[in-house]
Parts: C-alpha cells; structure tokens; sequence
C-alpha cells in the first residue's frame, strides 16, 4: 500500500520533503530580487543546499508540544498569582531583579522575534528560513511569557508599571538597545552571528541560567517556570546559531575573516551588556547562585573555550576580547553596582549598600579584588548614607560612542584608572570605553555616529516630554527628565525607606499572622 | 452550589501598566492579549539606519500607503497571543491527527477511486507551494508591518501556511507517495494551469508595500482559493466519492474561516479610519482581485471543468461581498 512507501522516509528525507521541496528558484521575478540583501555583506554562499538543518520540527509536532507547555506554564503562572505568590519570595529586594529584568529583557526579546522574521524572510536557503521563523515565533513566546509572568508584581510594586514607554528612552536601557538595533540593521549573516551565535550560543548560558536560577533560589515560582519552559526553546535556538556560523565556514575560505571579525564584535558588545546580568547576581539576589566571577569561568571561559577549540578547524580563533573580559570579570560587577547606586534619582528600581554579610560574602568570592577596591567605596558611601548624605550624583553621564555603557571601567591593568579611548571622524571626536569598542567604531564610523546617547541628546531638546516647547525663550534642557521616562517618584532612591520595603513587610505579616 | 473559599485578600498598588491604563482609560486589569500586545513594538530614539534599506528607520510607518492614527488599532478579534495562538492550532493539529491516522486504519485512501483519486490530487498538491509562498508572504508582512497587533498576527499566520503546506504534503503522501509530489512540482513549475498561480505570489515577493501584500495575498488570492478548493470542490468530491480529502484538509478549512474573522476585521478598521485608505484599499483589492481571478480561473477548470464559471462567479461574489461589508466600495 502507499502508506509503506512514506513511512520508510528517513527523518531528515521526510523533513526536507516538508521544508525544502516546497521550494523553488524562482523565474516570473529573479531571485536575487526575492532575495535582495544576502550578497552585500561579502560573504560567498555556493550552495544553500548544503545547510544542515539543526533540528527537525515539524509544524504539528512544534504546536503539539508548544501548547503541552503553555497549557502547563499558565496554569502555574495563574496558581502562583492567586496564591499571593509574590509574598513567597525571598525578601523584597529580589523584585529589583524583576524591575531591571523587564526593562532590559523583554524588549530585546521582541527585536529577536522582528529580527528573526526578517531573517526567515530574507535568507534564500529555504532551510534556514524555516529555521529562523521558527526561532521569530519563538521570540514572540519568550517576551509575552516574561511579561505575563511579572504582570502580577507589577500590581503591587512599583518601578515596573512603565517598561513599555521607557523601553527607547531610559538611560541605562540603551545598551541593550544599541545592541540589537546594531545586529537588526546589519546585514542577515552578521544578524545569525551577532544575535544566532554570540548571544544565543556564546553568552545565552551567562545571561539566562542566572536570572532563571535567580529566581529559583528566591522563591519567585513565576519567573522560573517561564525560565524553565523557554529551555528546550533556547536549545533550539543554539544549534541554529552553531549551524548558521558552521554553514557560513564552510561555503567559501573567503567568508573565514568577515566572520572571524564579527565573532570578535559580537562577543565584546555582549559582554559589556552583560555587566548589568553580573551585578544583579552579586548584589541584587538575596540569595545568591554563585559569583558572577564563577558563572564567568564555568560558562565562558570553559564551555566558550571549549566551543572555540572546536571551530579551530575552521580557522576561528578565540575573540580577541577573550583576556580582557578574564581579567574584568574581578572589576565589572562591583562597578556597576556602584555606578546605579550613585544614581538614586535616575532609574525605577532600588539601590542598597550590601549587609555585612553580604561583604564578606563578596570578599570571599572576590578575594584580588573586592576588599582591595571596592568594599572600601562601599563602607564609605554606607557612612555617609548613615549620617544622612546619601549619595546622589544628579550629573549626566559620559558613555561609549559604541556599547553607550557609562564610562566607568577601568584601564587594562590598572584598575585605579578610568579607562577612556577617542576616534576622530570627520574632525569631531568621538569617545568609546575600551580598546575593544574603539575598534568597533573605527570599523564601521558612518554606522556609530549616529548611536542616540541621550546624554547627549539631552541637550539637543530631544527628551524632553511630548508636548514641550524646546524654543521658548525659558525653555532649560533636561528640567523634566522624570516625566519624558514617566518615571514614578514611589519608585526612586534606596530600598531602605522605600514603599516596597514598607508595604511587602506588611503584607508578608498580613498574609502569615493573625 | 457555591463554596466559599478564601485567600487572603491585598490590594494591589494598581491594575495594570501604565501604557494600557491609558489606552483603556482606565487603571483596570488588562487581558493577556493587551499585555502582550499593545505598544510594544519601539517607536523612536533607534540608533541606526537598517543598512539594507537606509531610507527607513527600522520600523517606520511609511513602509506602506496606508496610514493610522494608531496603529495597534488593528486589533486581532481572536486576540492571539502567542499561548492563545499555539493552544487553537495544538487542538487543531490533534484533530488532523486524528483524521490521518483514521485514514490510515481503514485504508481509506487505498480505497478510493483510482479516478477521483487522479482528480483530487492534480488539483490539492500543487498547492503545497501555494501555501510555501503564502509563508513567505506573510513573513514580509510580520517583518515590515509597523506595530506588535499586525506583526504578530502575521507571524502565525505565516507559521499557519507552513503547516498547510506540511498538511498538504502528507495528504500527497498518504495517497500516491513520492511520486505524487514530484509530478505536483513539476505542474506547479510548467504545468500551464499554475503558471498564473505561480506569477501571482512570485511578483508579491517583490513588492515593497507590506499592506499590499496582505491584501493580495490574504485577502484577494486566499479569500478566492480556499472556498474554492477546500470548500467546493471537497463538497464536489464528498458527493462524488467519498469524504476522505474532506477529512485531511480539515485544517485548512478550519484555519480559512477563523482567519477570514481577523482579516475582515483588519480591512473594516484601515479603510474605517481615514477616506485614503478607504480608496487605496479599493484600488489594491480591484487590482489584486482581477489578477487573482486569472490565477485560480485555470484550477477552477481542473476541479469543476464545465462548472468552472458558476463557482467561480460565487466565490467572486463572496469576496466582494466582504469587501463591501468591510466598507470598502469596488
């Protein structure tokens, strides 16, 4: 009977009859006009056919087992919800990672899923096509699931009811910003690289298995779960990135240098994204997973290492930003941290000065660096803090022409000193971070000029709240910073004193006593 | 009866976040569907120009002709998020499973006349690639629409077509393995009956105007092709023979009518909102209309012959009768 026939097909012959037998070259319009932006880059693709398919998933089967998950994840979000499950975590400083969670994360999970329909539009594979939209619709489920899981705090909590708006107009959003407007305004094979191989491949353990196991440790059951159902998601998603930058390799000996610099780029601007990742788990989970000086040696310097040993054969070599990042793994967190708690009246969520505890705790994770360093800032600003001079830096920030972090890191081998670098273009200058971002902007100029630093903007008139007259004769630039980020006062300054910490410890004996 | 179980009972700071307090115009709790959705999508302050297309910003609204005063005005009647999306085609996809696997016990398909069975499939396998460009279509469409209400509903629209396409080559193989599908190709790449077909959704690959695109491919070949085939000719089919096609494209008929729902609603609310939509939406639905006509008239032939022109002149009817419900006169 016919049935025999079909069912001796091979996964991979049965998945290629579903996926790239449907396709054809076209002839009523040339495909390089179907397909207009995947020469222009430089990289060589002789034959599409090549492309392995990272996995073999079939539109039943993806809907079978999607919605076996959501079916599962709702359920618990909504347990969680009407069990006043916020009261259960571990105190109320851990909701600060969820407020600088959903500022950062969220929205950059909703440029990957427009990113990756792009790349499911344009790529003329079709199987890499059909992987990228797989991997677009995906996105989709990670940034409403996320929103869906924190919707709850946000009833009760304050900082997070304006994520939306301040997503493209918060300061210190706009690294995360300028990183995926950088990948989705490049070429579709810098896009695979950039968003598909660095940050899914390289730095996806660093970023996700912190704020998921974060959560886990903290007792915030809503998070985790989203975390822990969007794995077999995530792992989807890397074998399409290792796939993608495999493919590229081995088209053309000619691709390995465009590739290899990109490589290089892509790791460096992700790993200055990453020191918010590092300072929320030194200092912002009450109950800690590890240092970030640890997630950094397990998850990039021995699985990354062992991921570029492995590309060797294809003449990759480790990104060249590699040591720099081994010895700032020591620095960066503690910098930030200091960086945000100096600015008290410029983000939506809270700062502290760590417990005594919670120093040494530092100190003994961080035994070259912190008491060295840091821990005396620390004891200092918790002195004056104390005496009533709470630190409160109400100046403009400088930052990188590049990654747009402030500039606050420190000189290569001197962690004493601020570390600055300049580029002129077209007889202005331009300032960057690090030798790394330097490079980044004397690669590409035309691109980075145009990075929207609103420090700088500030002063052009353009934050200002809609409906601001930027010409009349009183008008100050930056008076109402507040009201352009609809930044809800309740939300400001330390955690100590704060609404957050006075309503939690309320409700939290409210829901426990009699 | 009523049980009257309790928790305990906080009042919460506020309903729900500020950018759909104020769309609702007031602080209430908002759906998953508006949480998920509404004003998500970035709107100002992008650092780069796209250097592929470096007139545009990166989403930019002049993408397309018509214009909103908002967009996410485009609401989804069917209010898809990705969960509520993923749950509809989950039970969907456990019915089609269902349906083949019955097929395949009773050795339906083995039983059905050898010329029906000839008839049947010139004309429902060539379609597989109707749907593959249907994908690539709407992929346009979520990648270049401007806002999260139209750009996700075409994400799962696109995802919907490749699974009409996967559905379609396991109804090919379920009758006449491999074969089936070869000579299906090769009639959709030569066979003079497609060839209109095969234009149609190639010069939609190249058009620019992502709204455009949704008109002539969801609205004016879509609306016209599946009453047609997945409705018409699978009645024709089941009075002929025997329901067994009726059963494994269940999906697409199914699919057809609820889609039909978001896609009404999307035209009613552009043409509602300003007269230049009004009448750019009559342009491209006369343009794209008459060209849709010559592409199906050819397949219409294949399924009905002698009936060709009758059902045709119905379907014809029937979408210009939803344009005309839309507000849009042609």
């Amino acid at each position: 009977m016919d049935m025999k026939v079909a069912k001796k097909l091979g996964l991979k012959e049965r998945y290629a009859l579903m996926t790239r037998d449907l396709a054809w070259d076209t002839t009523y319009q040339p495909m390089d006009k179907v397909f207009p932006q995947t020469t222009y880059e430089g990289i060589k693709i002789h034959d599409w056919d090549k492309w392995e398919d990272p996995f073999r998933l079939t539109m039943d089967a993806y809907w079978k087992y999607q919605s076996e998950k959501e079916r599962k994840l709702y359920a618990i979000l909504d347990g969680f919800n009407q069990n006043n499950g916020h009261l259960s975590v571990t105190d109320a400083r851990y909701i600060n990672v969820l407020k600088l969670f959903l500022g950062s994360t969220p929205p950059l999970e909703l440029m990957a899923a427009r990113g990756f329909s792009m790349m499911g539009r344009q790529m003329n594979g079709a199987g890499p096509r059909v992987a990228c939209q797989m991997q677009a619709v995906d996105e989709y489920r990670h940034f409403q699931t996320q929103i869906h899981s924190i919707s709850n705090y946000n009833k009760y909590y304050n900082g997070m009811d304006e994520f939306a708006h301040q997503q493209s107009r918060m300061w210190y959003l706009s690294d995360g910003k300028s990183f995926f407007d950088d990948a989705i305004t490049a070429g579709p094979f810098e896009f695979m690289v950039a968003i598909g191989f660095a940050f899914e491949y390289v730095l996806t353990n660093i970023l996700f298995v912190p704020f998921i196991s974060g959560a886990a440790y903290n007792g915030d059951m809503a998070a985790m779960t989203v975390g822990f159902s969007a794995q077999s998601d995530e792992a989807r998603h890397m074998t399409l990135g290792l796939e993608c930058i495999k493919f590229m390799l081995e088209q053309d000996p000619d691709n390995l240098p465009i590739v290899q610099r990109w490589i290089d780029k892509w790791t460096w601007r992700g790993t200055r994204k990453l020191a918010s990742v590092g300072m929320m788990m030194d200092y912002m989970l009450p109950k800690r997973i590890m240092s970030f000086k640890e997630a950094w040696e397990m998850y990039v310097e021995e699985n990354g290492g062992a991921l570029f040993k492995d590309l060797a054969r294809y003449g990759i070599t480790i990104p060249k930003c590699f040591g720099q990042t081994i010895e700032e793994k020591e620095h960066v967190t503690h910098q930030s941290w200091i960086g945000f708690y100096m600015k008290p009246q410029a983000t939506p969520f809270h700062t502290w000065i760590p417990t005594p505890d919670e120093m040494d705790w530092l100190s003994e994770k961080y035994p070259n660096t912190f008491d060295k360093y840091y821990r005396p800032v620390l004891e200092h600003l918790d002195a004056q803090e104390k005496a009533g001079n709470r630190f409160d830096n109400k100046t403009a920030p400088m930052n990188c022409q590049v990654c747009v972090s402030t500039m606050k890191f420190n000189e290569p081998g001197d962690p004493m000193e601020m570390c600055f670098r300049e580029s002129i273009y077209q007889g202005e200058k331009f300032h960057t971070c690090s030798d790394h971002c330097k490079e980044i902007f004397d690669n590409e100029p035309e691109k980075y000029i145009q990075t929207f630093i609103s420090s700088h903007q500030v002063l052009q008139g353009n934050c200002e709240p809609d409906g601001t007259d930027v010409n009349a004769a009183d008008f100050k630039p930056g008076q109402n910073m507040l009201d352009y980020w609809k930044l809800d006062k309740r939300a400001l300054g330390d955690f100590n004193g704060s609404d957050d910490q006075k309503n939690f410890a309320a409700w939290r004996e409210q829901a426990t006593k009699n | 009866m009523a049980i009257d179980l309790r928790t305990v009972s906080i009042t919460p700071l506020r309903q729900t976040f500020g950018h759909l307090a104020r769309r609702m115009g007031a602080d209430k709790p908002a759906s998953r569907y508006m949480e998920a959705t509404m004003d998500l999508q970035p709107v100002e302050n992008y650092h780069y120009r796209p250097t592929w297309e470096p007139q545009y910003d990166i989403f930019d609204t002049t993408r397309t002709s018509i214009t909103m005063k908002d967009w996410y005005a485009l609401k989804d009647p069917r209010q898809y998020y990705y969960g509520a999306w993923t749950l509809a085609r989950g039970k969907m996809q456990e019915i089609a499973e269902g349906d083949f696997d019955l097929v395949d016990e009773l050795g339906l398909a083995a039983a059905y006349p050898a010329a029906g069975k000839e008839e049947a499939l010139q004309v429902f396998l060539p379609l597989r690639h109707v749907a593959w460009a249907s994908n690539l279509n709407k992929a346009y469409v979520s990648s270049y629409g401007y806002g999260i209400a139209i750009s996700q509903a075409a994400c799962y629209a696109s995802m919907d077509q490749l699974g009409v396409a996967q559905y379609v080559t396991r109804l090919g193989m379920a009758f006449n393995d491999l074969d089936a599908l070869a000579t299906a190709k090769t009639a959709w790449l030569e066979g003079a009956e497609w060839q209109e077909m095969r234009r149609y959704v190639e010069d939609l690959m190249v058009e620019k105007d992502w709204f455009q695109v949704l008109v002539a491919q969801d609205f004016a070949l879509e609306g016209l092709l599946y009453p047609l085939i997945y409705e018409r000719f699978n009645d024709k089919l089941n009075a002929a023979y025997s329901p067994v096609f009726s059963m494994l494209t269940r999906f697409q008929r199914e699919w057809f009518g609820e889609t039909t729902k978001w896609m009404d609603s999307i035209l009613k609310t552009t043409a509602a909102d300003n007269a230049d939509n009004k009448e750019q939406l009559a342009v491209w639905i006369k343009h794209w209309r008459e060209r849709a006509i010559k592409a199906v008239q050819p397949i219409a032939g294949l399924a009905f012959g002698s009936e060709a022109d009758a059902v045709m002149e119905e379907v014809v009817q029937n979408l210009n009768a939803r344009a005309a419900k839309a507000g849009i006169a042609l």
